[in-house]
């Protein structure tokens, strides 16, 4: 176990020093040829300049640089802020989100008529573009005058719930079909075959779904703030480094890199409620699953 | 009174479809308190479409079936069957213990009496030492036996085996077997057991049903006048060869029907 944590996180440090390499290693391919590949003319799909690809350590010194000048406030602190503020929202929207995926799950499991009905568009839902909804949706709640976090949350649950809905509706319906004809040999209610054979039968599909309504939440949390108008939150942060990504691209890189941060953070933290929740054995994950099944093969 | 009785039982699947198939035609079989009843028949000729019927897990097309002198419905309602399958199908994310607790849990039994039947039953099949291990970390022929004890703790009258060891290498469904029997003795349950091993059917048996295919049908009950309790040397008495003998001339006979299967 302990020397698996290790591997981890050699295999992390790893991983990331190869990406700067390459980033670096490629920077230093196009100054060396003056941006084509080796010996030929053929020219570089990226250009290798300063303003397409600043330095990595210049992405990393400007993080610890002031934000603005004359403020002497941190870019990485405004950043993180505004990740949190971000996360917020976020988190709303992802527990709505996954509670409302969770119930269309069960809906679905329990009424074939529900599923029938209902499926067309929870898929339908998924193809129209955020981008679209979210200017809606604050409009919306503006009329209602409700807070300004409503919309944003619910841009967010809008991104979050699908994954759930599908993967729970997948896990409800996982048990062998031995299991359920045992639960009725033993005349269970419809609800304990739910709470005790459906549930806990999908809990190891429910948590990489939610690993994705994570990340999925925090894309929405960002694009739902801006036609919110929120100045707080990593959307404006990115929109604005974006405007100014020609005088200053290694800002709109930073703000990208807390970005993604924070979305490795909020799937950290799915991942360690499901190692606290499910068994080693139940894990679905591939080392696990496989010696899982050596012992079950009879 | 019968445990079990069944009169002209016939099961359709798919009826006026284009995949018809007439899986049991006219089964008459009554079952007495405390038989030990061996089904046994090439592959497809409904053995498993019988049981799955006296445990109301289907409906006959037509004929009917009493248990205990009820529906077969009344008597799932009243718990009157334990089921164990070829495949254990113990949850994965319970411990051996709470596998054979689930039943008393949908029963709605107390924790404390819950625990101790679960104990009980983990010593009858010899897995006391295994209740806090989940599945995964048993053998195939351990989870067999947790499945039976989970179909044993809740007391059924009934048990319904299909092909319970089928999966399970020569020599832990010998030990099997023989553990059945002790169970079988201790609890006076009656049993139907689904088998493709005319051995298995014989020594454990007081009665061998054959069934034939297209349409299922019974074509020869067997009597297993062999002494009880079966010991390990029954398997070496010269009637055990004989029973043999007449279950597998008898299956013969029906597989003879069949040309080319
Ligand atoms: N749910 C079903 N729908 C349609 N046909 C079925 C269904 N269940 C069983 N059958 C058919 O009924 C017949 C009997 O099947 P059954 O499973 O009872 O056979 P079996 O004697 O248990 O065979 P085996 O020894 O292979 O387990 C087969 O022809 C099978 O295809
Ligand atoms: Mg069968």
């Amino acid at each position: 176990m302990r020397n698996r944590r290790v591997r981890t996180v050699f295999s992390f440090v790893g991983i990331l020093a190869t990406l700067v390499l390459l980033w670096e290693g490629y920077k230093a391919m196009g100054a060396a040829t003056g941006g084509t590949w080796p010996f030929t003319d053929v020219e570089l799909p990226i250009r290798t300049n300063e303003r397409s690809m600043p330095h990595v350590w210049d992405i990393v010194s400007t993080l610890f640089s002031e934000a603005q000048r004359g403020r002497d406030e941190l870019l990485v602190t405004v950043l993180l802020k505004a990740a949190l503020f971000t996360f917020r929202s976020a988190l709303i929207g992802f527990t709505v989100g996954s509670l409302v995926g969770f119930g269309l799950g069960v809906l679905f499991v329990r009424s074939g008529l529900a599923e029938r009905g209902l499926m067309p568009y929870v898929v339908a839902s998924q193809t129209v573009p955020v981008l679209a909804i979210a200017p809606i949706l604050v409009v919306w709640s503006g009329r209602l005058d409700l807070p300004i976090w409503v919309p944003v949350g619910a841009i967010s649950a809008y991104l979050a719930f699908y994954p759930v809905a599908i993967s729970t509706l997948r896990g409800l319906r996982s048990p062998e079909a031995t299991s359920s004809e045992l639960m009725r040999s033993y005349a269970a209610t419809p609800n304990q075959v739910l709470f005790k054979l459906q549930i806990p039968a999908a809990m190891p599909y429910l948590f990489p779904a939610l690993k994705v309504a994570a990340t999925a939440s925090i894309i929405g949390a960002i694009v739902g703030e801006l036609p919110a108008g929120i100045r707080e939150g990593l959307g404006r942060a990115i929109l604005s480094f974006a405007s100014s990504f020609s005088s200053a691209p290694e800002k709109l890189f930073a703000s990208v890199l807390v970005a993604s941060l924070l979305g490795i953070v909020f799937v950290a933290l799915v991942t360690l409620v499901e190692r606290l929740t499910i068994p080693a054995g139940n894990r679905l994950d591939p080392n696990e699953l496989a010696m899982a099944g050596q012992g079950g093969a009879a | 009174m019968n445990t079990l009785e069944l009169t002209g039982i016939t099961m359709v699947f798919n009826q006026g479809g284009a995949n018809e198939v007439t899986a049991l035609d006219g089964i008459d079989l009554s079952v007495a308190p405390g038989e030990f009843i061996s089904l046994i028949g090439p592959s497809g000729c409904g053995k498993s479409t019988l049981l799955r019927l006296v445990g109301d897990l289907l409906s006959p097309t037509s004929g009917t079936a009493q248990v205990n002198s009820k529906t077969p419905h009344q008597a799932r309602l009243d718990r009157d069957y334990g089921m164990v399958f070829q495949s254990a199908t113990l949850l994965e994310w319970r411990r051996i213990a709470e596998n054979v607790e689930l039943p008393l849990e949908v029963m709605g039994v107390a924790k404390a009496q819950r625990e101790a039947t679960a104990r009980e039953m983990l010593e009858l099949v010899q897995l006391e030492k295994f209740s806090d291990h989940y599945p995964w970390q048993l053998s195939g022929g351990m989870q067999q036996r947790v499945a039976i004890a989970r179909a044993l703790s809740f007391k059924p009258s009934i048990l319904l085996m299909d092909e319970p060891f089928g999966a399970l290498d020569e020599m832990t469904r010998e030990r099997m077997q023989m553990e059945l029997l002790r169970i079988w003795e201790e609890t006076n349950t009656t049993i139907v057991f689904v088998t493709h091993s005319i051995p298995e059917a014989v020594f454990l048996s007081t009665r061998v049903v054959v069934m034939s295919p297209r349409p299922g049908q019974i074509s020869d009950v067997i009597d297993i006048d062999l002494p009880q309790p079966r010991v390990f040397e029954t398997r070496e008495d010269t009637r055990f060869f004989e029973l043999l003998t007449k279950v597998r001339e008898s299956l013969r006979k029906v597989e003879g029907e069949e040309p080319g299967a």
